[in-house]
Formats: C-alpha cells, structure tokens, sequence
C-alpha cells in the first residue's frame, strides 16, 4: 500500500448481536479514493466491510443524510474532504453525539423529526392571496429568509448544542428554532403571534445558553444562534 | 414465506416516495380526506428532488409578456416529437396554478423588483416568436428543489399525512384480475416487514442515474419503482432516452445548473474559443440540453478539449460580477468551491456532459395511470399509478427541457390525486392473495441470504461502466450490440451475488443488493431500447443513423424485462399522441429541430 493513506477508525455498533459497540480500523489508499470522507467511506463498505452502515443520498451537501462527527466535528461526510481533518494518518468517525444509535453510523432522529413537526412549520395566514397570484413580496423581505431556508435538518447544530444533550426532551434545539425563526420572520405568514406564545416557555426556548457551538457546527454556514437570539429579543419586545 | 413477520396496514391508496412527486400526490389526497400512507426509502426531505437547482417552468409573465402556448410549442419541440401533446398541453397550462400554489404555501422563491416571484431563461425556450428568449423559470435562488421539497413537505404536515420513513418498498401485489391492491416493505429501523393493502398504490420514487457510473442524480436514484412494475409485466417506455447535462462538474459528476447558463455563463474549449456559436448560432450556450452535450462531446473527440488530458470543457461565469453571483448562483458557488476547487468569481469550472434524467419510465396517461399495451392496445392496470421522473407520460419525450421536470413532478402528483378522488369508489376492495406476497418475499429472502462469490460493488461497477461506455452521449450499432451483449453477462452474475449483513436492522448491504438487482432490469430495457431505435432523436444520437425518422419512428418504445438473468427482453412500440386536449392549442407537427 502506497504510503498515501488514512486509517478510518470507525464506531460500530450491530444491534442484533450481544457485542458491545467498538471502533473498527480501515486502511484507505487515499490514491485510490475520492477526496471526502463519504468517499472513503463507501470505498470501505464497497471493499472491505459490506456491513458497515451508514446513509447517505445526494452525495454533495444538499440532503443531510450523512450527517456524523467526523474528527471530534459534526459535519457532513460528503463534503468534508479527507486530508484537511485526518491527523497523523488517523481519523476517527463516530455518529451524532448523544442519540440513540440504530447501528454504526446512524442515528435515531426520530425526535428531532418530531419537534421540527411541532412547530407547525407552514404557512399560517388568514388573508387569502389575490384569486390566482403569487403573494407579493418584496426584495428586502425575501432576503430575510436567507440564511434559514437553506437549512437541510441535518442535525449537526443540535447535536453539537450541550444544552440539547442534556435537555432535548423539552429544549427544542437550534435546527427546529431556526425553522421556527424561519416562518416568524416570512413577511407573509401571519402566525408570529402564535408562534412567539408556542415558543415563550423555559425548556422549549430558554435552555439556550448562547455557547454559540451550533454556528459553528453548522455545514452550511447558517447562524441558529442569531435567529434565537431574534426570537428571544422578540419576545421581550413584546412585552414592552 | 413463515421465516419473516407481517404486519398488516390498509389505507384508500398508498404513495411510494416522498419525492416532490410523492409529496404532492400524497397532500392531496390527503386533503381530500382519503387515507393515504406514504412509503419512503429516505426521510423525504432526503429526496432527490431536493438537488433541483435551477427552477421551474411556468409561463407567468413576470419579467416578460409570455404564454402557456409558447411553453407548449417548446416542450414539444424540445421532446423531438416523442412527447404526448394531450400530456405536454394538460402540463404547461397547469404549471401557472401549479406553481403559484407553491407560492401560497410558502416556497420562497426569489423576487423580481415588484414583488413577484423571480423568473431567469433557461435552455430552448422561447416567446411566441419562437425566437426571443423567454424567461419562464421560477426560482428560489439555485436552491429551488430544496426550497420545493421542503415547502411540499410542510403542507403534507399541515395535513397530517401518514409517513412511513425509511421503509423500502420491494415489490407489488396483485389481486386476482391482476388489479395493483398493495405493496410489501423492509421497515430499515427494526428490521420488519411490512404488507400495505390499498384500492390504489402510486409509483413515485424517481429516477435510475445509477445505472451509470457518471451521474449527477443522488445514490438513492435506483429505478425501484420501474422495476417493481416490470416485474409484474408492465413494459418501460422511451427508456433509450437518457439525458446527459452539459455542466456536471468534472470529474466529482455534481450538477452546475443550466441556470448558470441562463444567467449568462457561457462554455469554451481548450482554445478559448466559444464554440456553441458555432453550433447553435441563435440560442447558443441555452440551446437545448441534447444539443450542447453533443457539442461538447464533438469538442473534446476532436482534441479541442481543456486540461492536460483534453477531456473536458470550461464553463465561465466570472464575468457575471461577484454581486449577481451571491444572489442568484450561491448554491453552485459553493458547491464548485468544495468539488473542483475553482472561486467561480475568478475562474472557470471544469464540465463534462453527465448522466442527468429518464426521460423514460413506466407508461402513463395524463392522470398518471399506468398503461399496458396488448395486442396494440392501450389498457390501464387497474390500480396503479406513477407520477414524476420514474414515469413517462410522456411530456418530456426524447429529451426534457430544463425545468420541466420539478414541473411535471408537481401537476402529475396532482393529477394522480385529483383522479383517485374521482375513481377510488370504482376500484376493488383489496383482497390479500397469500401467494403474491410469498413471491415478494422470497426475492427479499434470496438476496438477503446471498452467499456467492460476487459483492454488490463489483456488479454493479460492471453494469455502470457497460452502461457509460456503450450507451452514451453517441451510440452506434457496434457500441450497443456490445452493449446489450455486456448487459446480459453482467445480469447473469446476479446468482453468484454474495453479501455480508445477514441482519434485518438497517442493512444497507441487503439495500444495496435490492437496488443493484432493480437497475439491472432497467438497464437491460435502456440498452436494448436504444440498440434498437435506427435513428436520432433527441437525446438518442446515433452515429450510424444520423437523422431523425418520423416515418419509422415517431413512436415510444415499449421494453417488458420478462427475465432477468437470462436477459429476456421484449420490444413493441406505441404511437405518439400528436393530437392535444383540445382546441385551445394547435397540434405540433414534427419539422426540423434547430437552435
Ligand atoms: C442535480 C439535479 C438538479 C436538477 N435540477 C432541476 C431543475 O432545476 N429543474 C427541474 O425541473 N428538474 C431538475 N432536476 C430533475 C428533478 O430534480 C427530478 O427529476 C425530480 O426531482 C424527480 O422527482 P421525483 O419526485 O420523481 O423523485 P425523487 O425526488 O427522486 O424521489 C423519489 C422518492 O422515492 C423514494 N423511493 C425510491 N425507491 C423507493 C423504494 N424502493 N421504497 C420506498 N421509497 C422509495 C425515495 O425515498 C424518494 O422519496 C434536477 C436533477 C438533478 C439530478
Ligand atoms: S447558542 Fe444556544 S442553541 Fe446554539 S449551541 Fe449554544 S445553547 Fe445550543
Ligand atoms: S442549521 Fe445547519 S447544522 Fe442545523 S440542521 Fe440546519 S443545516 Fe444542519
Ligand atoms: S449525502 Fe446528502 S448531505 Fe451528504
């Protein structure tokens, strides 16, 4: 083997037998192999271990399936390239901290779907739109939804968030408040009032501490902790 | 089958897939108040559709004056006449109410100065003039299937629609009169197997890009849903009807929106030269998709390709100003940035033309049932729908104009719901026969208890470079009678298979298996659908039939796989429907395509 390779120590963890999880190490020949970790890691389920599990879909950063920690970051594994994280030829890959493991790479996401769920993330409006035309909607306002609809609810801001590791039962996270900042802000949605009385409660909203970790984790570059910080000074605005 | 567990479901109708397709189908019936389940392999915001990029077709006027007429004589042009005109007619003039629905539910598409939803050209589309380029397609930025499939995803939560997530479909189920009453499914999570009966299962679960080794379509596009319907003797249509994009990124495959093209980028060759003036001398780079691969293709046989080994072409955008492409090209700026390393501010991207859509799929009318044809005869399978881009209705014909298929995705999922509503009084009590879902699982249970000597990854690696090497962006006879030789030898490996997760829970290994034994079924029909169409058309160039045969072969192809492994396949045709709906718009009659 050419010297031009990364060791993938991987976390693994079979349901169905009685074993314990434990890391597994992969040689890749980064010669021989794309460039990201995704890469890497289906040339070793291809070549090496068919059993090693993990999803994937789109393969370039738009679906959020491959969502896991990848050298101590959460990222995702197919847009982040090999060379720039492995260390001294190693790299460790583990799942999204502090979820339920279904098996090896993958994570039970079966509540963060249903938070996001209770958000009522849609379109709230009492004024029907002209017979037959789109709602009008200027430049200006349009522009305040970037930054939020891009999101692809890979989970890796609230699986990084301390606060939603501990909390998560109630806390609803950085992702789903960022959806939920996404519809307040939508000059055409008429929900903010209802939306800002969901989200007025301790556990739900106020177990952000601003630790800022979700920003910094997130692969598409979106900011959760500044669309919470919206949501909080809205709150307080109101009340004045 | 007694080894494996059922557990029993019944719903009115069941969708498979949450694509776009699948999402709309599925919020409509819903909010018509059927009960509706929907199948999904991917949580369906995970959906192919989500990579759409560029936008989609609808001729609001908003930039300027336009008709749903002029995007009906395009689609029809642009399909080199295999396109239905029932189809392309109902398509074009539903995608104005289409697409403002969208709109209503929130879609956030980008704005024009007066508010209203922003429209850029695209390729091979035109004003009533058929010489002006139109600005027909919607867009939310670069990131308009994201924006779609998400917003769809929402309403169909607005509604409360069933999901079931992660769940595989295998294989469909028959009544007694060959009537579509359900479908069996692999639940990844815990490992069950699950039986949905319904009065109506609707096929949408996208496209087969896989079946090539180059492709800009996500891992998860496996043909599922054609195969399943072979397998119960339905034929697949058109499949010789590839498209290759001309700007996938070379060499990672991932798309580069036509839309970049539309917003003024334009391709050269290894000498600088802008060569699609010479080709197409009035649309230029936003000729028809076919139509540029070609060129493309032509440059680099003829050595006036770019880099070291003059294999690819360049694609510049760096003129168009750093402000215009924050705003309207963010997505492919970052994604050229991670892929090929090129700050499309100052540099050109390296583009190859890349496996990219189906045009074929699984026979439909325009309400998006599923067509037989015996004895040269159109007969519905009662029971059974398939909308989206692993359909053909066929409003893309011999090859699709960009933009259209976020369309058709949109109005078809509609229409399958619209038409249940109206039928689903009509179809049969599903009657569960023990037999049909025994033979399902006995395919399940010899995959997954495969012990041969070949991996998923080797077969699969055979088919996709047979399948890029043989039936490409030019076919000849010799390359696709090597082709549909090839094909057979690697399908007749599928015995030998092996794999190594023997486990129920999430085996990916078993997946991959199942998805690889669905491409094959549909590569053979594509291979030998192709091998057999003496002539060019569309995204079917032969070198060896240069032009296009009306006479001989304006008709759809028709591929039943009756046997795999041994490589049956059999070939029939069925006429194109030149006729529209009716008067509001003239037919097309075929004349000569150029650009
Ligand atoms: C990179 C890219 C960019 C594109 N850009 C545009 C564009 O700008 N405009 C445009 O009009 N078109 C575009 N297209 C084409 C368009 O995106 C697709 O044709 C369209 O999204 C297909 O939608 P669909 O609903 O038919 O299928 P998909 O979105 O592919 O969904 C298929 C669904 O079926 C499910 N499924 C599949 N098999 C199974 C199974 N066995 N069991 C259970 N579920 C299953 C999947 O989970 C998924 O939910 C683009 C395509 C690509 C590849
Ligand atoms: S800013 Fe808030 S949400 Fe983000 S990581 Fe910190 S505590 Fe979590
Ligand atoms: S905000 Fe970013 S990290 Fe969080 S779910 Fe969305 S895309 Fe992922
Ligand atoms: S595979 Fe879609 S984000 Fe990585």
């Amino acid at each position: 083997m050419s010297t031009n390779k990364v060791v993938f120590e991987i976390y693994r963890y079979d349901p169905e037998s009685d074993q314990p999880p434990s890391y597994d190490e992969f040689d890749v020949d980064l010669d021989n192999c794309g460039p990201m970790v995704l890469d890497g890691l289906l040339k070793i389920k291809d070549e090496q271990d068919g059993t090693l599990t993990l999803r994937r879909s789109c393969r370039e950063g738009v679906c959020g399936s491959c969502a896991m920690n990848i050298g101590g970051t959460n990222t995702l594994a197919c847009t982040q390239d090999i060379k720039s994280v492995a260390r001294n030829g190693r790299l460790k890959i583990t799942p999204l901290p502090h979820q339920e493991v279904v098996k090896d790479l993958v994570p039970d996401l079966t509540h963060f779907y249903a938070q996001y769920e209770s958000i009522q993330p849609w379109m709230k409006s009492d004024t029907p739109p002209a017979e037959g035309r789109e709602r009008l909607q200027s430049k200006e306002d349009r522009e305040a939804l970037d930054g939020h609809y891009e999101c692809i609810l890979c989970a890796c801001c609230s699986t990084s968030c301390p606060s939603y590791w501990w909390n998560s039962d109630r806390f609803l996270g950085p992702a789903i408040l960022l959806a939920a900042h996404r519809w307040i802000v939508d000059s055409r949605d008429e929900g903010e009032g209802d939306r800002l009385d969901q989200l007025e409660d301790p556990f739900r909203l106020y177990r952000c501490h601003t630790i800022m970790n979700c920003t910094s984790a997130c692969p598409k570059g979106l900011n959760p902790a500044k669309a919470i910080a919206d949501i909080k000074k809205r709150l307080v605005m109101r009340q004045l | 089958m007694d080894k494996y567990k059922i557990v029993d479901h019944r719903f009115d109708a069941i969708v498979v897939g949450a694509g776009g397709a699948g999402l709309r189908a599925t919020f409509g019936m819903a909010s018509a108040g059927m009960s509706v389940g929907c199948i999904t392999k991917v949580f369906p915001t995970r959906s192919h559709t989500v990579a759409a990029q560029g936008g989609i077709n609808a001729a609001l006027g908003n930039v300027v004056e336009d008709d749903w007429r002029s995007h009906f004589f395009d689609t029809v042009k642009g399909s080199d006449w295999l396109g239905d005109q029932d189809a392309i007619q109902y398509m074009t003039q539903q995608a104005i109410p289409a697409v403002i629905e969208l709109e209503n539910a929130g879609l956030p598409f980008s704005r024009t100065e007066e508010g209203k939803i922003y429209q850029r050209p695209f390729g091979g589309q035109y004003l009533a003039d058929h010489k002006t380029i139109a600005h027909r397609t919607c867009a939310a930025a670069d990131r308009t299937g994201h924006a779609m499939l998400h917003t769809l995803y929402q309403e169909c939560l607005r509604h409360k629609a069933n999901f079931f997530v992660e769940y595989v479909a295998l294989d469909l189920l028959q009544g007694a009169d060959g009537e579509v009453n359900g479908v069996m499914a692999y639940c990844l999570e815990d490992g069950s197997i699950h039986r949905f009966s319904a009065k109506a299962v609707v096929l949408a679960t996208g496209g087969y890009g896989r079946a090539y080794q180059s492709t800009t379509n996500a891992h998860i596009c496996t043909g599922d849903g054609q195969a399943m319907a072979a397998r119960i003797g339905v034929p697949l249509q058109d499949m010789e009807m590839v498209q290759f994009h001309p700007t996938g990124i070379y060499p990672a495959g991932c798309l580069i929106t036509e839309g970049a093209r539309g917003e003024g980028g334009y391709l050269t060759n290894g000498d600088g030269e802008r060569f699609m003036e010479r080709y197409a001398p009035t649309a230029k780079d936003l000729a028809s998709r076919d139509v540029v691969s070609r060129a493309e293709t032509l440059e680099i046989l003829e050595g006036r390709g770019c880099g070291p080994n003059k294999d690819h072409c360049m694609l510049h955008l760096e003129h168009l100003g750093a402000d215009v492409l924050a705003e309207k090209l963010p997505g492919i700026s970052e994604t050229a940035m991670i892929f090929a390393g090129v700050d499309v501010t100052r540099e050109p991207i390296p583009v190859l033309p890349t496996v990219h859509y189906n045009m074929g799929g699984i026979p439909t009318n325009f309400h998006g049932e599923v067509i037989n044809h015996q004895n040269g005869e159109d007969k519905v399978v009662p029971g059974l729908f398939a909308i989206g881009e692993c359909a053909c209705v066929s409003v893309h014909g011999a090859n699709r104009l960009g933009a259209n298929s976020l369309l058709d995705i949109i109005v078809f999922g509609r229409a399958a719901a619209l038409r249940l509503e109206q039928t689903l009084p009509d179809l049969k009590e599903p009657k569960l026969d023990p037999q049909a879902s025994a033979s399902a699982m006995e395919r399940f249970d010899r995959v997954r208890t495969a012990k041969g000597n070949r991996k998923v990854a080797e077969i699969r690696a055979g088919m996709q470079s047979t399948m890029q090497n043989r039936c490409a962006v030019f076919r000849t006879a010799e390359t696709l009678e090597a082709g549909v030789r090839e094909m057979r030898e690697v399908a007749a490996l599928m015995p030998d298979l092996g794999i190594s997760d023997h486990g129920m829970i999430f085996n990916t290994d078993l997946v991959e298996a199942l998805e690889l034994d669905n491409l094959l079924g549909v590569a053979l029909a594509t291979m030998d659908s192709a091998n057999a169409r003496e002539e060019s058309r569309g995204a079917h160039a032969r070198d060896d039939f240069p032009e296009r045969d009306d006479d001989k072969w304006m008709k759809h192809s028709l591929a039943w796989v009756d046997n795999q492994v041994e490589g049956e396949v059999r070939l029939d045709y069925r006429p194109v429907k030149s006729a529209p709906l009716n008067d509001e718009v003239e037919s097309v009659p075929p004349m000569k395509r150029v650009y």
